[in-house]
């Protein structure tokens, strides 16, 4: 479905990300974990169309769409839950949604993928006239996958979901993210939250400084004795376990 | 003549030049708020616009609503183009640049006036298009229809542009422009067009606003969108820039304080003394009456 092939991205003269190759498949989970400043967001930025690869193809849906716009990726079914939520603070639940659903002028249809994040996210519902700014953190996650859904992606990308969550709410953005996925879309997920991560993930990458370090099948990364030492705490994580 | 009839009068002629501040300070506060520009040739998109309203009803014989919405039109075109030549090419240069532009832009359009030869140099007459007609609310207190047209149009129009910011999906992908282009660009909206679309309306305001003027001043000068242009920007200011309640609550305060001051007798002074507002506000509440104070990320 995805396919992004050495890809090479600079911020000015800082080489940020130096020869990535990832594949997502058709429903699958793929996650993308990695210390901070390692390029995660750098890649999801640029399978949006947000920069600009200086070498390297993102294909999709054996399609280069490396030149591509940000606005037309969103119409092929790609959709980016970005870092930090981004939600539009001096709007209301509702018109973030309706946001989220610009390119489609099927009111009636955008009427139902409303109604369906509410099925998801019923607190949303309860909140639907408030200014987006005075939401909760974990409020905002909803708000930002929410408006991610309106637009009926095939693909989603969530850029680090968890962060800044107390834990009650990691798990329960989580199983959301697993629902979403059940229902036939297919998921990109950058975390720092490992375990949590790897633990719904069909196959995991490790991004270090700007390049894959390790992947494979995200059980076999859970396991895996270097994974676990740099990036589930080693020992600790075995006493979570 | 009591106080209170003075004051009431007043008020009422202040908020008649208020409205018309109000309309242009709009447009200043649309285009900060979307692309971080103060457009200083926005007040002569106003002079352009009376020029326009002017040509509509002595040439063409236009009745004086179609000569506003002619101006508006063919504002709204000219301001997208100006910001496709002038402004786009300069959108991720330092501000500075683009401010220095705006500026140009002013220049180019006063002497580009002057040069041509329906306008000139030398004001016009603005055409008595309605009869002027003294209406009296109470004793000592009345309104001329001329300023009453004024008003209603002004408040017609920021009505209108209330309900296309609010409850419009292009209003909507306005504020989300105005607040996080890349987030918006994920949502699919097309950010340079929602930028011309932003200096549209605010292009047409102007024009509007320059007819309304033209109308109650009876002349149409290539020089009368500076003055108006840099009051609306200190009511843009005032108001809080970046925020449209702001720039009509400041475009109607504007307007009462330079008319009140007239009244009492010191017309020399109200001009300056718009600019000493913006003096004080730059130092007491540079945010603005309506802005919150937030330190600018770098």
């Amino acid at each position: 479905m995805l396919k992004i092939e050495n890809l090479h991205v600079y911020y000015g003269a800082i080489h940020a990300i130096k020869g990535v190759s990832l594949e997502v498949n058709e429903g699958e989970i793929v996650t993308l974990i990695g210390a901070n400043g390692a390029g995660k967001t750098s890649i999801l930025r640029t399978i949006s169309g947000l920069e600009r690869a200086k070498e390297g193809t993102v294909e999709y849906m054996s399609q280069n769409i490396g030149a591509l716009p940000a606005t037309e990726i969103v119409k092929m079914g790609i959709s980016h839950v970005p870092e930090g939520r981004r939600v539009f603070t001096n709007l209301t639940v509702t018109e973030n949604l309706e946001l989220g659903a610009y390119l489609s002028k099927n009111k009636k249809a955008n009427a139902a993928s409303m109604k369906l994040v509410f099925e998801h996210f019923p607190r949303l519902h309860e909140r639907r006239n408030q200014v987006s700014g005075t939401l909760s953190g974990g409020e905002q996650q909803m708000l930002a996958m929410g408006r991610a859904l309106m637009s009926k992606p095939k693909l989603m990308m969530l850029d680090e979901p968890s962060m800044g969550l107390a834990p009650i709410l990691v798990r329960q953005i989580f199983s959301i993210i697993e629902e979403i996925h059940k229902e036939g879309t297919t998921i990109l997920l950058i975390e720092q939250n490992a375990h949590m991560a790897l633990s719904i993930a069909d196959k995991g990458y490790v991004l270090e400084t700007g390049k894959i370090v390790i992947q494979g099948p995200a059980k076999e990364l859970l396991e895996s004795e270097d994974v676990r030492n740099a990036y589930l705490g080693g020992a600790a994580a075995d006493a979570k376990c | 003549m009591t106080i209170t009839q003075q004051v009431i009068q007043q008020l009422i002629n202040g908020i008649s030049l208020g409205s018309v501040y109000a309309l242009i300070a709009l447009g200043y506060t649309m285009v900060y708020g979307i692309i971080r520009l103060i457009n200083f040739a926005h007040g002569e998109v106003f002079m352009i616009g009376a020029f326009v309203g002017y040509f509509a009803i002595t040439v063409l014989g236009l009745p004086f609503i179609a000569a506003i919405i002619i101006a508006m039109v063919f504002c709204a075109i000219l301001g997208m183009i100006v910001e496709r030549l002038a402004y786009k090419p300069l959108r991720k240069a330092h501000r500075v640049a683009a401010l220095m532009t705006a500026v140009g832009v002013s220049m180019f359009f006063q002497n580009a006036a002057i040069a041509l030869k329906w306008i000139g140099a030398s004001p016009k007459g603005f055409p008595r298009v309605i009869e002027v007609q003294r209406y009296h609310i109470m004793e000592n207190v009345s309104i001329t229809s001329d300023r009453l047209l004024t008003m209603g149009v002004a408040l017609l129009l920021m009505f209108l542009l209330q309900f296309i910011v609010h409850k419009t999906l292009m209003g909507k992908a306005m504020r989300a422009v105005s607040l996080d282009k890349d987030t918006a660009q994920l949502m699919g909206i097309n950010v340079d067009k929602t930028i011309s679309f932003t200096f549209a309306l605010g292009s047409a305001l102007a024009a509007a606003a320059g007819v309304l003027f033209a109308l109650n001043y009876g002349v149409v000068v290539y020089q009368m969108g500076l003055l108006p242009g840099l009051k609306a920007f200190v009511s843009a200011v005032l108001g809080g820039i970046g925020i449209i309640p702001g720039a009509m609550l400041g475009g109607m305060l504007i307007g009462i304080v330079e008319v009140s001051v007239s009244a009492a007798g010191y017309s020399m002074v109200r001009d300056a003394v718009a600019f000493t507002i913006l003096i004080l506000v730059l130092l007491v509440r540079p945010a603005g009456l309506f802005g919150k104070n937030v330190r600018e990320k770098v």
